[in-house]
């Protein structure tokens, strides 16, 4: 299907920009991992290495898929997604602490990955169908926030708090777009404000104590404050040019925690500095525009909004993610996209990016 | 190109704003992002890089080798043997009391003291259980290592004194850095828990001995795990120290003071170098090696003989005879009285209605000075004291070394009293009284004088008017940048007939019949000296004639100063035996005995057929290899 057209056409920027991303991610991990004991560890990299190229498969078949056809599996794929999340529930695989993993044998799939894209791809399609009115208003909201809540809570309840914050992210973005009412618009902000301090109360304790630490980090440094203050000062360290590639003293002497997951960027700013950072920030900064190009000239509404979805779950991925290793948000696992490792995000994240060439491409103009 | 828009064209023209408004609220992000990267990175730097290093730099301190002490001919007197440290890491325990309680059945030590230590100490810091364990402790511990988890055993480096309590307040002993020390030192030479020298030479040199730390830098990770050595700085053993002492010698006087209370010092007239330095009663310098126990301090603070005290500089005593020798060169160099003046002792000295006893109750009768300072004739010099008054014998005394230091480079000195009549006035704040010039005169009174003092006057009689300062160093030994001593020697503005006078009339002590010290005489080098009996409180007219009837506090003090052999003199002495009666039975033999001994010793033998006295050509047995 890979026409030469295809070739031509389709956003090569935003692929330079994916593969760049994910081979420093697979340095920063090797580097992360390079002292470790376990050769299991060490060899992770390749593991990446690996996704990444699995992920590649995947995002292609993303690319050239024709996606009125997605459009018409929104419902399916909708129920096969959520099918998986119940399943993970009764016979998921638990590590540290939450039920989030489908064994197949020799991997494990994380079903509230894939479940991003499925979120976004049904959202468009609902929003989409909704012809009549411009802005929409309150009933218009009833149908989407109804397929928001089933996915919501049964990744909440695995916990992994992260994933159904991106969910929730994804629905505002797409809400955000479409547009409401003004006068709906301002009651749901004022509403999301008055209920957000509420929610404190949900929380469980070991939540609660990483809102605490990012207040006071220094007030129990061994204990909640640990994370940030390790990660604030593996990224201080690396001061304007960084200790060098493979030098950095904090990831390696394993002081900073979950190095080559959550926090990567930590690993990343430590090594290559203040410089190091304004690059990838850059390169980040790029994608965002690259979306935005997309959107702007995407050829129809669905289309459209599954950009606007993988565009704003991507970019809030990455404010987040390094957010948090700068201590200004409170502790979530939310990894970096396409550096963090971790197979299932990859794939999911590499898709994001084969449906945005997809759109990229165009259907009307191909044929 | 004007065409009718289709709905999806109206759609995206409509929210053209909404990417606009977009773009600028992501942009607004991306630079709070990179100002919190640039305030971390760059404002905060060198913070964080700080604390990053913190986390992965441990520094560990390396000692030296603590050098060695050495007697004057290279027998080594105090060196470092290794010891069992009982330790345990209270993180590493799950509850220390009840391994401790475990650790108790077998080991004694101090819970209460433990206990307190794991509050104070920093986290994965050790707390010494108890130092130098015995074998039978060690046993015990690695019998039982699966019950004591956290608790280990360390060899640590301990100070040793071979001979016990030999010479103990000359080496002095080692304790914990106090705050103060610590204050004061070199940075990186010493550190909190570091043991050192306390008093006596330990003290005095302890930058030479103590020599360099090493340190290690290494890395840690996360766990606190060793990953690699970063730097390495060898330690550099500490200087061996020679001294003067002579191991015979000393050990001579240590034994002569066996059960009594007082000092010796012998010295060197000629170079001022120090050949015994006794104090008794003594202590044994070894129990502070690894930070005395309790019972142990209390047991030497409360002993009424006070073991610490080092009487050889610290003590002050009347003089008694043995000043008789400053009142008659101050006769003599004032022209008071030449050496042929007469006295007629009749027993007694009438000052107005007071009357002032000689010793000899009979009286000695005519005299004149030398048979005088012979005999210790009282009434000869209570004239003589009388017409020269108290001050100009304060300046002869001043002059021979009295009521000042004698630059004694270890442990800390008194000065003694010389009395004057402005003393008098300004710290008594009463007028001087003639009587208290006739008692002056003989060494009663108010004067008072250290053993060190009184081995420099008379090792001055021995050498011809020569003020030589005491050594306890031998000359080359190469001291780490640290002030070591000069021969500091200043002669006295005496006649040569003068002294050579005294020196006759010292020798006829020993060698004349009715010399005071007659009883040394028999089988000596040829040995001259005085002889004193100072009196602790003013003697009654009638008095028990057996020493054993007097409370022992209220006994005399028994000195004798002197040298020998009396040409060429090798070695000059100084003894004070507390409450022990007469100079001439107590304090006389004891000081033969320790001038025999010197001059038998087959080093001096050598030395003296070398016929030398420059000590670099002298014979040094000093096994070199010894250093480090």
């Amino acid at each position: 299907m890979l026409t030469n057209r295809h070739w031509k056409r389709f956003d090569r920027t935003l692929l330079g920009l994916t593969l760049t991303l994910s081979m420093i991610g697979v340095v920063a991990i090797y580097s992360a991992n390079m002292q470790s004991d376990l050769i299991f560890v060490r060899e992770l990299y390749i593991k990446q290495v690996y996704w990444i190229l699995i992920s590649i498969v995947a995002m292609s078949f993303a690319a050239t898929i024709d996606y009125a056809f997605i459009e018409r599996m929104a419902f399916p794929l909708y129920i096969l997604g959520v099918g998986l999340l119940i399943l993970v529930t009764f016979i998921g695989k638990v590590g540290g602490g939450s039920q989030r993993w489908l064994s197949l044998g020799w991997i494990d799939f994380q079903p509230s990955e894939i479940m991003k894209v499925i979120l976004v791809i049904i959202l468009a399609r609902v929003f989409n169908d909704i012809k009549k009115r411009d802005p929409i208003n309150a009933f218009d909201l009833i149908r989407p926030i109804g397929f928001l809540v089933v996915p919501f809570f049964l990744v909440a309840q695995q916990p992994d708090l992260g994933t159904a914050i991106i969910y929730v992210v994804i629905f505002i973005g797409l809400v955000g777009f479409v547009r409401v009412q003004t006068k709906l618009m301002s009651f749901l902000s004022i509403f999301l404000l008055a209920v957000t301090p509420l929610t404190w109360f949900l929380l469980k304790p070991y939540q609660k104590d990483r809102i605490i630490g990012l207040l006071n980090p220094e007030e129990d440094p061994m204990g909640r404050g640990y994370h940030i203050i390790q990660s604030k000062i593996a990224i201080g360290s690396g001061g304007m040019w960084g200790k060098g590639i493979f030098e950095g003293t904090q990831s390696k002497l394993n002081f900073l925690p979950a190095k080559h997951t959550d926090f990567i960027f930590s690993v990343y700013a430590e090594e290559v500095g203040f410089i190091g950072a304004i690059v990838l920030i850059s390169l980040f900064c790029s994608m965002a525009l690259r979306f935005q190009n997309i959107i702007k000239y995407s050829e129809d509404k669905f289309a459209c909004l599954v950009v606007v979805g993988l565009g704003a779950m991507i970019i809030f991925n990455f404010v987040y993610n390094i957010g948090m290793a700068l201590g200004l948000l409170p502790i979530v696992g939310i990894p970096l996209p396409f550096m963090s490792y971790g197979g299932s995000a990859l794939i999911t994240n590499f898709i994001c990016i084969g449906l945005a060439i997809n759109v990229s491409i165009g259907r009307k103009r191909l044929v | 190109m004007p065409s009718p828009k289709t709905k999806w064209e109206q759609f995206i023209a409509k929210r053209t704003a909404n990417i606009a408004y977009f773009s600028a609220l992501l942009g607004i992000i991306m630079m709070v992002l990179l100002l919190r990267i640039w305030y971390l990175q760059i404002i905060e730097h060198s913070y964080l890089l700080s604390r990053a290093e913190n986390n992965r730099l441990r520094e560990v301190y390396l000692d030296g080798h603590r050098g060695l002490i050495l007697d004057r001919n290279g027998l080594v007197l105090v060196t470092n043997r290794p010891a069992f440290e009982l330790s345990m890491i209270p993180e590493d325990m799950n509850e220390p009391k009840n391994t401790l309680e475990f650790l108790q059945k077998s080991v004694e030590f101090n819970m209460n003291d433990v206990l307190k230590s794991i509050k104070n100490v920093a986290t994965f810091k050790k707390v010494v259980i108890k130092s130098d364990i015995s074998r039978d402790e060690v046993a015990f511990v690695e019998e039982n290592r699966l019950e004591l988890p956290g608790v280990s055993l360390q060899i640590v480096s301990t100070r040793n004194y071979n001979y016990g309590n030999f010479a103990s307040h000359l080496l002095g002993y080692l304790g914990p850095i106090t705050a103060k020390q610590l204050a004061r030192v070199i940075k990186k030479q010493h550190s909190r828990n570091d043991f050192v020298g306390q008093t006596g030479v330990e003290r005095a040199f302890e930058k030479s001995l103590k020599g360099r730390k090493g340190l290690r830098v290494l890395e840690v990770d996360a766990a606190g795990r060793v990953i690699k050595v970063l730097k390495r700085i060898s330690p550099i053993g500490g200087t061996n120290i020679q001294l003067t002492i002579d191991y015979e010698t000393q050990k001579m006087a240590e034994e002569s003071l066996k059960g009594k209370a007082g000092a010796i010092v012998a010295m060197d007239p000629n170079n001022g170098d120090v050949l015994a330095f006794a104090s008794s009663p003594s202590f044994d310098p070894n129990i502070f090696s690894n930070g005395i126990s309790a019972k142990n301090w209390s047991r030497l603070l409360k002993s009424g003989f006070h073991p610490l005290q080092n009487r050889v500089t610290q003590g002050q005593y009347p003089p008694g005879s043995t000043h008789k020798i400053v009142t008659a060169i101050a006769g003599l160099e004032e022209g008071v009285f030449d050496k042929n003046t007469l006295v007629n002792c009749p027993g007694y000295f009438k000052l107005g209605r007071k009357t002032f006893r000689c010793w000899k109750e009979v009286g000695h009768g005519s005299m004149d000075m030398k048979s005088a300072l012979i005999q210790s004739c009282d009434v000869y010099f209570y004239t003589l004291g009388l017409k020269l008054g108290v001050d100009r014998i304060a300046k002869y005394a001043r002059m021979v070394g009295f009521g000042s230091s004698s630059n004694f480079k270890v442990g800390t000195e008194r000065k003694g009293l010389v009395p004057t009549i402005e003393w008098k006035e300004k710290v008594r704040k009463k007028p001087w009284v003639l009587g208290e010039t006739v008692v002056n005169s003989i060494g009663q009174g108010y004067n008072l004088v250290t053993p060190i003092q009184q081995v420099r006057m008379v090792a001055a009689v021995a050498n011809g008017g020569k003020m030589v300062e005491p050594k306890i160093i031998i000359k080359d030994v190469d001291l780490n940048n640290e002030k070591g001593e000069r021969e500091h020697n200043s002669l006295l503005p005496f006649s040569k007939e003068s002294m050579q006078f005294i020196s006759e009339s010292l020798r006829g002590v020993v060698e004349a019949p009715r010399g005071t010290a007659w009883r040394i005489n028999k089988g000596s080098f040829g040995y001259a000296g005085k002889t004193g009996t100072a009196q602790v409180v003013r003697r009654k007219d009638i008095e028990p004639e057996n020493i054993e009837d007097i409370k022992y506090k209220y006994r005399d003090h028994a000195w004798f100063v002197g040298y020998g052999p009396i040409e060429n003199s090798e070695i000059s002495v100084a003894v004070v035996v507390e409450h022990a009666g007469h100079g001439g039975t107590v304090a006389a033999p004891i000081a033969k005995k320790v001038m025999d001994a010197y001059l038998n010793s087959p080093y001096t033998v050598i030395q003296r057929s070398a016929g030398s006295k420059n000590r670099s050509n002298t014979i040094r047995l000093v096994d070199d290899t010894a250093n480090n």
